[in-house]
């Protein structure tokens, strides 16, 4: 296909980072229901455990295995003890919840104060006999999701080494889950011999990423079907289920903040990374497929058809869309994946803000997008590193876009104005993986405009008086 | 360090943004990490504001850490005030600037240089004070600059005004059913043949603080909020002020007589004692509630109450002293301030709980199982779990708690929102529990599909009769739980002895 305008590049700016996202100890809200013996100990202050509290919403009514380690005058000022003092919290909660790992979260205060959390947590695991991984997700470093790829990156070093020697291949994952083997006595050996024989020959692959259950296994299926076998995840439901990883292993992001992870799984694990877009819409999924088909030589099989029966099935929700625009303020990473997708809908792109871009584990993204829009004939979005909200509240405000993903922040101020926005911190909780989630995640992207067309006769578009002031 | 999972009061910069941010046209700059401007969110999301949340973050990164922040905060008041003309930026430091100890004063004093608005530093300290503490300073402390501003200016309005005037100091953005209490109180101000001077900080210019000294005397709804600034008003210009809370109807007047006292020590020659009649009788309808039927069947049930101190403590008098409900413990997460919450509450409950423990909240909730709770919304959630209704009175709360419809807690419709509170919860748990007696909830095992689904037993006369009787509300229950009771013994019959059999061996 040729382009009618000239060839461009994309075109990467960055601006003054002041800019409204979570910080990422927001990460142990998801990770702790994924992991589901852990317990995260947040070692901040007030400010974290205030956050936590209201961002967590009912959530935190649920007697959630997270704490706060709230550290007071003393911490600080050094006159209390941090050893001493982590011993004593970690017992408790040894005592009451009995984890597998307690994940420290450290703070932006640990930082300053230069708690040696990596230094003590060794010791005090050798002492108390729960494994402590440190994490150190704070809000002078990170931004929102990157706050999972600390965590995981920490993870990826716990992950065995080696597979018991005298075991086949089959006996691997039944010998790390004893109970489940004497559960499932006497029918699942000839099950697993029986659908062995449905996976192509190739090198174990691990994917990394936390997504909900019901999404690993839609995605684990979809590989199945092109006769690839997942031998793990980085995370597994459980810590005691961490999969193993030898040297020379194959490993696949499944989300567009992992670059960490994605680092120390290729530097510390030795693992061979597979460099390809996000598995977050049909284009998305497909291309994800194939990238993995393609580095184990495998031609995939019906990917054509399946691609082309989701977008036939999405097509009520792309006619809402295409021909609109998007402007993406960005806070969460997923940007670059959802502008690719929303392209491909037919949307055109004004700008991806985007907190941190990773031009490398990014890659294969970026060169989809840059592909997609040639083809769908639209101009390259701008990509906004560390974005000024205020800056681009005035860019929104010239280019009136037809939606605005942004946070809670600048949502109803928007709206008030006569803008449609979509809250993005949805699209980090809900389903959005895969083929079998495409629906959900126009969904969200098309429920601002619906709304609208509902009321569109009401004549009730701004609600503010003055002109707009951010 | 502690353990915690869940805190009441939230910290200071929180107390501090509350109170900048309500006023028109001042702008907050904190000073912290990025993700800390969770205010933000909580300000648009549960008070629904259309307009953007004057609060932005100057961005402590590595960089930061490394060269220190001077240039950056210096940099941001000085653009913020290029691109907003705010008349004042308040600098607020956060627990990341409490330990990095750097020297905000003079990024102040160098902004300011060059800054046409006000540029002033919040004086809180992360670790000393919570958000209700540090509010109250704030509050205190922005309403001194504009004075000593003024005077330095020459500025200062002299004398009072002609009629009886009022400051109304403590609403704020956030606050439990503020914007609701404060047109409740405009609203009696009006009645009183009061002026309302000013009111602060909600919706307040900064350029009208001068005009403070004006009033007659100062009114200060909440325990938490106002008190620091009506006490420098009082030694500053001899302003007197009502700190009475008018919640509840015996409160109410106690408020309205104190403001009697104090406009007529100043001259005006005023009896509400008429006006106090007419509305607690007439527009109220919590007196009269009081005496009907429906107060009586609660007198002397258990209830539980936890909040803040304001408003603990005024649903702990008006439940005691207004309804002869039994009140076994109220509590307060206030400790800073225990013994004025001790002093208030001491003769309306057994006990007395001064914690901000969560856990050992909802530990002496479980002890003393009470009708009907009246906390915030984690009591709320003890509640649920243990099955005891909740009436929410108190922050920390969600977006329910800031309704649309008009719900004062303060002044005489104040009186009549409390009264449905208390009597819906109280009445929820009557229902509950009268669903109980009659043998359950929809949660136990279904039976048949339809609620009036065809049955392959036959109802006696007698039984039907009895079944009549039963209330309509629960009657589809206790037919389908009598079925399943009459199944399972192989009954083919249900007459009446089935029927009570039924609710004997359910209730047993
Ligand atoms: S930004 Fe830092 S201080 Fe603020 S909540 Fe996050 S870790 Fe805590």
């Amino acid at each position: 296909m040729t382009i009618a305008q000239q060839p461009e590049a994309l075109n990467f700016e960055c601006e003054t980072g002041n800019y409204h996202t979570f910080c990422p100890i927001s990460c142990v809200a998801w990770l702790y229901q994924k992991i589901e013996d852990s317990f995260f100990l947040v070692i901040g202050t007030k400010t974290c455990g205030y956050f936590l509290q209201n961002a967590m919403g009912v959530m935190i009514f649920a007697e959630p295995r997270y704490a706060m380690a709230e550290l007071e005058e003393g911490d600080i000022s050094a006159q209390l003890n941090d050893y001493e003092e982590l011993k004593r919290l970690c017992l408790q909660i040894k005592r009451d919840r009995n984890p597998s790992v307690i994940v420290w979260i450290g703070t932006c205060t640990t930082e300053i104060i230069k708690t040696d959390l990596e230094g003590l947590a060794p010791k005090l695991e050798a002492e108390i006999g729960i494994p402590i991984v440190v994490a150190r997700a704070n809000g002078l470093d990170y931004a929102f999701t990157q706050g999972e790829d600390t965590v995981l990156a920490a993870m990826a070093n716990r992950c065995p080494s080696k597979a018991p020697k005298a075991l086949t291949e089959t006996d691997k994952s039944d010998e790390r889950n004893p109970i489940q083997k004497l559960l499932n006595f006497g029918k699942k050996k000839e099950e697993v011999i029986q659908e062995e024989s449905e996976y192509v020959d190739h090198p174990p692959l691990i994917l990394f990423g936390s997504l909900p259950d019901p999404v690993v296994t839609q995605l684990t299926l979809e590989l199945k079907k092109q006769g690839i076998k997942v031998s793990g995840w980085l995370p597994a439901k459980r810590f005691t289920e961490l999969p193993i990883i030898e040297e020379g292993y194959y490993v696949a992001g499944v989300n567009p903040f992992l670059s960490r992870t994605a680092t120390t799984l290729m530097r510390r694990r030795k693992c061979k990374l597979i460099g390809a877009p996000f598995p977050i819409g049909p284009d998305g999924t497909r291309a994800w497929v194939e990238k993995i088909c393609s580095v184990f030589g495998i031609t995939p099989q019906g990917l054509d058809e399946r691609e082309a029966q989701i977008w036939a099935s999405l097509e009520d929700y792309v006619k809402l869309i295409r021909g609109k625009s998007v402007f993406f303020m960005g806070d969460n990473l997923l940007e670059i994946s959802q502008a690719r997708f929303l392209v491909r809908c037919g949307m055109m792109v004004h700008e991806v803000g985007i907190p941190y871009m990773d031009k490398r584990y990014q890659a294969a993204e970026l060169a989809l997008l840059e592909k997609t829009c040639q083809e769908m004939g639209v101009p390259l979005p701008k990509i906004v590193e560390k974005p000024d909200n205020y800056n681009q509240v005035q860019r929104i405000y010239e280019l009136k876009p037809d939606l605005v993903i942004t946070g809670m922040a600048h949502a109803n101020p928007l709206e008030a104005r006569g803008i449609n926005t979509k809250w993005s911190v949805e699209f980090t909780f809900a389903q959005i993986h895969g083929f079998t989630n495409a629906r959900d995640l126009l969904e969200l992207v098309t429920r601002p405009l619906r709304r609208n067309n509902n009321l569109k006769d009401l004549g009730w578009d701004k609600l503010v008086k003055e002109e707009a002031k951010i | 360090m502690k353990l915690a999972y869940w805190m009441y009061a939230g910290p200071a910069h929180i107390g501090t943004l509350r109170v900048a941010s309500s006023f028109k046209n001042v702008h907050a700059i904190m000073h912290a990490p990025l993700g800390d401007d969770y205010f933000n969110v909580m300000r648009s999301m549960l008070s629904r504001e259309k307009n953007f949340t004057p609060v932005t973050t100057s961005v402590v990164d590595r960089n930061v850490l490394a060269r220190g922040s001077q240039e950056k905060v210096v940099d941001n008041i000085i653009r913020k005030d290029a691109e907003e003309h705010p008349d004042l930026i308040v600098l607020t430091p956060t627990c990341t600037s409490s330990i990095l100890q750097e020297d905000l004063h003079n990024f102040v004093e160098r902004a300011q240089l060059e800054a046409k608005g006000d540029v002033m530093l919040a004086d809180v300290n992360h670790y000393r004070f919570n958000e209700l503490q540090a509010a109250d300073r704030t509050l205190d402390q922005i309403v001194q600059y504009y004075i000593k501003k003024a005077c330095k200016r020459d500025e200062l309005p002299q004398g009072k005004t002609a009629k009886p005037s009022v400051n109304i100091i403590g609403n704020s953005t956030l606050g439990f059913h503020n914007n609701h209490d404060c047109t409740e109180l405009k609203r009696l101000m009006a009645d009183l043949g009061i002026e309302v001077n000013t009111i602060i900080p909600e919706g307040a210019s900064v350029h009208d603080l001068k005009k403070l000294p004006q009033a007659w005397f100062n009114l200060v709804p909440y325990r938490e909020l106002g008190l620091a600034t009506a006490n420098y008003l009082s030694e500053q210009f001899g302003t007197p002020y009502v700190d009475i809370t008018p919640m509840g109807v015996v409160e109410t007047a106690r408020c309205i007589r104190k403001i009697q006292e104090v406009i007529n020590a100043q001259g005006a020659e005023v009896n509400y004692e008429d006006f106090i009649n007419e509305q607690t009788l007439y527009v109220s309808q919590a007196a009269w509630f009081s005496r009907s039927i429906d107060c009586q069947n609660l007198t002397g049930k258990k209830a539980v109450v936890f909040g803040d101190n304001t408003h603990a403590a005024g649903i702990t008098k008006i439940l005691s002293r207004e309804m002869g409900i039994h009140v076994v413990w109220a509590g307060t997460y206030c400790k800073y301030d225990a013994d004025w919450f001790r002093e208030q509450v001491g003769e309306y409950c057994d006990e007395v709980l001064i914690t901000d423990d969560h856990a050992e909240i909802g530990d002496a909730i479980a002890r003393v199982e009470p009708s009907a709770i009246f906390g915030t919304q984690m009591e709320r959630h003890v509640g649920k779990r243990l099955d005891i209704p909740c009436g929410v009175i108190a922050s920390p709360i969600h977006v329910q708690n800031f309704p649309i419809g008009y719900k004062p807690f303060l002044g005489y419709e104040g009186t009549n929102q409390i009264t449905d509170l208390i009597y819906n919860s109280f009445t929820l748990g009557m229902e509950d529990h009268l669903l109980e007696i009659f043998g359950g909830h929809d949660t136990k095992e279904v039976i048949t599909k339809g609620i009036s689904a065809e049955s392959d037993l036959n109802w006696t006369k007698d039984g039907q009769a009895e079944l009549n009787k039963i209330p309509g509300f629960v009657r589809g229950k206790v037919k389908r739980n009598t079925e399943k009771f009459a199944r399972e013994r192989g009954l083919k019959e249900i007459n009446a002895e089935v029927l009570y059999a039924a609710k004997e061996a359910v209730g047993a």
